[in-house]
């Protein structure tokens, strides 16, 4: 399907844009939070042979939403030695930059809110925002538990932002642009192909940034009860919760904007191609999360030092020769090239790190 | 592991305390760790128990020989036929009472199923301790249905069996008992070898448990730790073999051991465990002889006065009862020797320098239950 852009003040006028995409943004994020929440929960159950949610309504599709109520219902407990304005402060600050990041986002060609000529600098710099309200959430508790997983989270966000932010360069040179609408214009084929070491380097720590599987080291629940979320209770606490996977549901966008093509697609439309490939990034998350085992904070920070940034150095290194050289060679070739470089370094430093350079002496 | 310390031009700082427990979701029970931290580095653990104590050594004197077998099956209550299987042996031992060779049989069947559930819900638990989200535990539990719905067969119950009696056992196995079990030993080795393929090359389970938690072999013997906590620590010690009860003359088997004595060595330990129970079950399913399945015992025992001690291998280490008669109905005197509670001694030595997420893991690899414990 041709692709059909929208004028970037549609429909006509500056407010009236800001205020429809406005609109449209908060609705997509909740209802896709909810229902990513439910097909979380539903897709877990069936790799773990159980059944998940399945009383409200049709399949348990109502689950999240009767979880919300009941959240919405429920006490508000505030620890009596803990920093009350900080505490009730923390969630906002969480789940504010979350819903900013959809701000550059294009969900079909112009169907965004502000199509930034530093868009991909914007969403590193609004989502990084994230540790500040985990960090706040976790001193302000006064709990020992909430203060561990907050320290992790400050220690890890220094550690993995570094390679997220150096994988991405990659396709910025390959686009020629720091504009999601324009990085998306520019993949024919998508940067997953052309750029499998960056995707593989960025994936991994965007799996860091949203405390999820098998870095969820800031709320591990086996070991710190619940990190950040432990003196948590009531809507504060579904805030925080919706701050996450609003987190996660971004970090999919993201990926699908950079390296799945975007909204492009064949035969369905452009907003359906976009949501599907949203799905399926959320899903391959999901995956991770039932099926590894949680790292050690000290193994995140040498998985992040040692591995993924001299490979993110690599890989920029290799992809600007590329550009350098061949600058008008088509982007296929470059595809068999990329992923030969991939596979070696890759088998490269996991020899390295059996042999011990990743082992960390506590 | 010591901890170097390199605060001097640091900001300073200082240890803090941290009550893990009693209500804690890997705490496997009511089990209080008060740790002492320094940032995420454990200073020092001293554990705290007692959450959990039902009076069972006090409650057992008041009553009959055959009434104390309910209260063993809520020792350890995820090897309730172990406990059931090493009250009754001293009971024997005390009283003399000899026992049917086809209820010798079937009390090791049940033995070693046990172990098998048993095992199950300890690598399952420890992989969560470990962080894996479920669902290693879910496809355990899954595996350990099927052997509970082989004991639901024979005694009717699923977790507190109070299947065996002195002399032998409750009642003979029913007559579908035999094929479903044959059907259980074939399906077996394939559950196993699955988990095997998830978890063994695992490379976050390597780097998370490898080197974790030494217990070296002298303090392994030192401490007096049993099962396969100690043979984790290389020293080839089980009780089937070295002091053998029942029939476990009988069969072949190996000893597994490790050799580092880290929690993966425990969980290695338990996997092979499991494969040598299957051999044990499959040869005492081919030679499972006829008869009676209990001896003339009367209802009232009343052994001569006395003392008898007897202990088996139990899934969690070395079990054992020693009973007092003074020749009434009732134990003058009711002692378990809770494996599980003397290898939680060392739980400090091997904690000591490593991070939270380690002491997790390294209380998860002990693999405790803690109705035992405190008892």
């Amino acid at each position: 399907m041709a692709t059909q852009f929208l004028p970037p003040d549609w429909p006509g006028n500056f407010w009236a844009h800001w205020a429809v995409f406005t609109a449209i943004i908060l609705v997509f994020l909740l209802l896709t939070v909810m229902a990513f929440i439910w097909f979380e929960r539903r897709a877990m159950a069936i790799m773990q042979s159980r059944l998940g949610p399945n009383r409200a309504g049709p399949f348990g599709i109502f689950q999240p939403a009767a979880d919300a109520l009941k959240l919405l219902i429920k006490e508000d407990v505030v620890p009596a030695a803990g920093d009350k304005v900080v505490h009730w402060l923390a969630p906002v600050v969480a789940f504010v930059p979350v819903m900013m990041v959809f701000a550059v986002v294009p969900f079909q060609g112009g169907a965004l809110l502000a199509d930034l000529n530093v868009g991909v600098l914007y969403i590193v710099a609004i989502s990084s925002l994230t540790a500040v309200g985990i960090f706040m959430a976790g001193w302000s508790s006064n709990n020992k538990y909430s203060l561990l997983g907050a320290m992790r989270q400050v220690a890890s966000v220094v550690s993995y932002e570094i390679p997220v932010v150096l994988s991405l360069i990659g396709v910025i040179l390959l686009a020629g642009s720091l504009s999601l609408q324009q990085i998306v214009q520019a993949q024919e084929i998508p940067f997953i192909l052309v750029q499998p070491l960056g995707f593989l380097l960025f994936f991994c720590g965007a799996l860091a940034e949203i405390n999820r599987a098998p870095f969820d080291l800031t709320e591990a629940d086996s070991e710190i009860v619940a990190g950040f979320l432990t003196e948590y209770s009531g809507m504060k606490f579904g805030l925080l919760f919706l701050a996450e996977y609003g987190e996660a549901l971004a970090i999919s966008a993201i990926v699908t904007t950079l390296f799945l093509g975007g909204w492009r697609g064949p035969l369905l439309p452009d907003w359906l191609w976009f949501l599907l490939k949203v799905g399926a990034v959320f899903f391959f998350i999901v995956w991770i999360r039932t099926t590894v085992p949680r790292v050690r904070i000290d193994q995140l920070m040498a998985l992040a030092w040692k591995f993924l940034f001299p490979l993110a150095l690599i890989n920029l290194l290799v992809t600007a020769v590329e550009i350098l050289v061949w600058p008008d060679v088509s982007l296929w070739l470059l595809v068999p090239v990329n992923f030969a470089v991939m596979i070696v370094l890759v088998l490269l430093w996991s020899k390295l790190f059996k042999l011990g350079w990743g082992r960390v002496n506590v | 592991m010591t901890t170097k310390t390199t605060r001097e031009i640091t900001l300073p700082t200082e240890p803090f305390a941290v009550n893990i427990g009693p209500a804690h979701p890997s705490t496997h029970g009511v089990f209080r760790m008060l740790t002492t931290l320094d940032g995420e580095v454990i200073l020092n653990m001293e554990p705290i128990f007692g959450y959990l104590h039902r009076g069972i050594e006090k409650l057992a004197e008041e009553r009959t020989y055959g009434g104390c077998v309910p209260l063993t099956d809520r020792l350890d209550y995820l090897a309730s036929m172990s406990n059931n299987l090493a009250y009754v042996l001293a009971v024997e031992k005390l009283a003399g009472i000899a026992v049917p060779e086809r209820a010798e049989y079937i009390r090791v069947i049940m033995a070693e199923l046990q172990r098998i559930a048993s095992h199950l819900i300890a690598i399952g638990a420890f992989l969560n301790d470990c962080g894996a989200f479920m669902t290693p535990i879910l496809y355990m539990l899954r595996e350990r249905e099927k052997i509970l719905d082989l004991f639901d067969m024979v005694c009717g119950q699923r977790l507190t069996y109070n299947y065996m009696r002195v002399g032998g056992v409750s009642q003979d196995i029913p007559e579908e008992f035999a094929p479903a079990l044959k059907k259980c030993l074939k399906e077996m080795p394939r559950w196993i070898n699955e988990y095997e393929w998830l978890l063994k090359e695992n490379e976050i389970l390597l780097a998370r448990a490898k080197g974790v938690g030494i217990l070296t072999r002298e303090m392994a013997i030192n401490i007096s730790a049993s099962g396969p906590v100690l043979r984790a620590s290389g020293v080839e010690w089980d009780i089937r073999r070295a002091d053998p009860y029942s029939i476990y003359d009988r069969f072949e088997f190996d000893i597994p051991t490790g050799k580092a004595g880290d929690c993966y060595d425990r969980y290695r330990v338990r996997v092979e465990e499991m494969r040598q129970s299957l051999r044990i079950l499959e040869q005492a399913l081919k030679d499972l002889p006829a008869g009676e399945v209990r001896s003339e015992v009367p209802h009232l025992i009343r052994p001569p006065a006395g003392e008898a001690y007897s202990h088996i291998e139990a899934p969690r280490g070395d079990l054992g009862f020693y009973l007092v008669s003074d020749g009434s109905i009732a134990p003058y005197r009711f002692h378990v020797r809770a494996p599980t509670l003397i290898n939680l001694t060392a739980l400090n030595d091997m904690m000591r320098g490593w991070k939270v997420a380690d002491l997790i893991l390294i209380f998860g690899s002990i693999d405790i239950c803690l109705a035992e414990v405190d008892r």
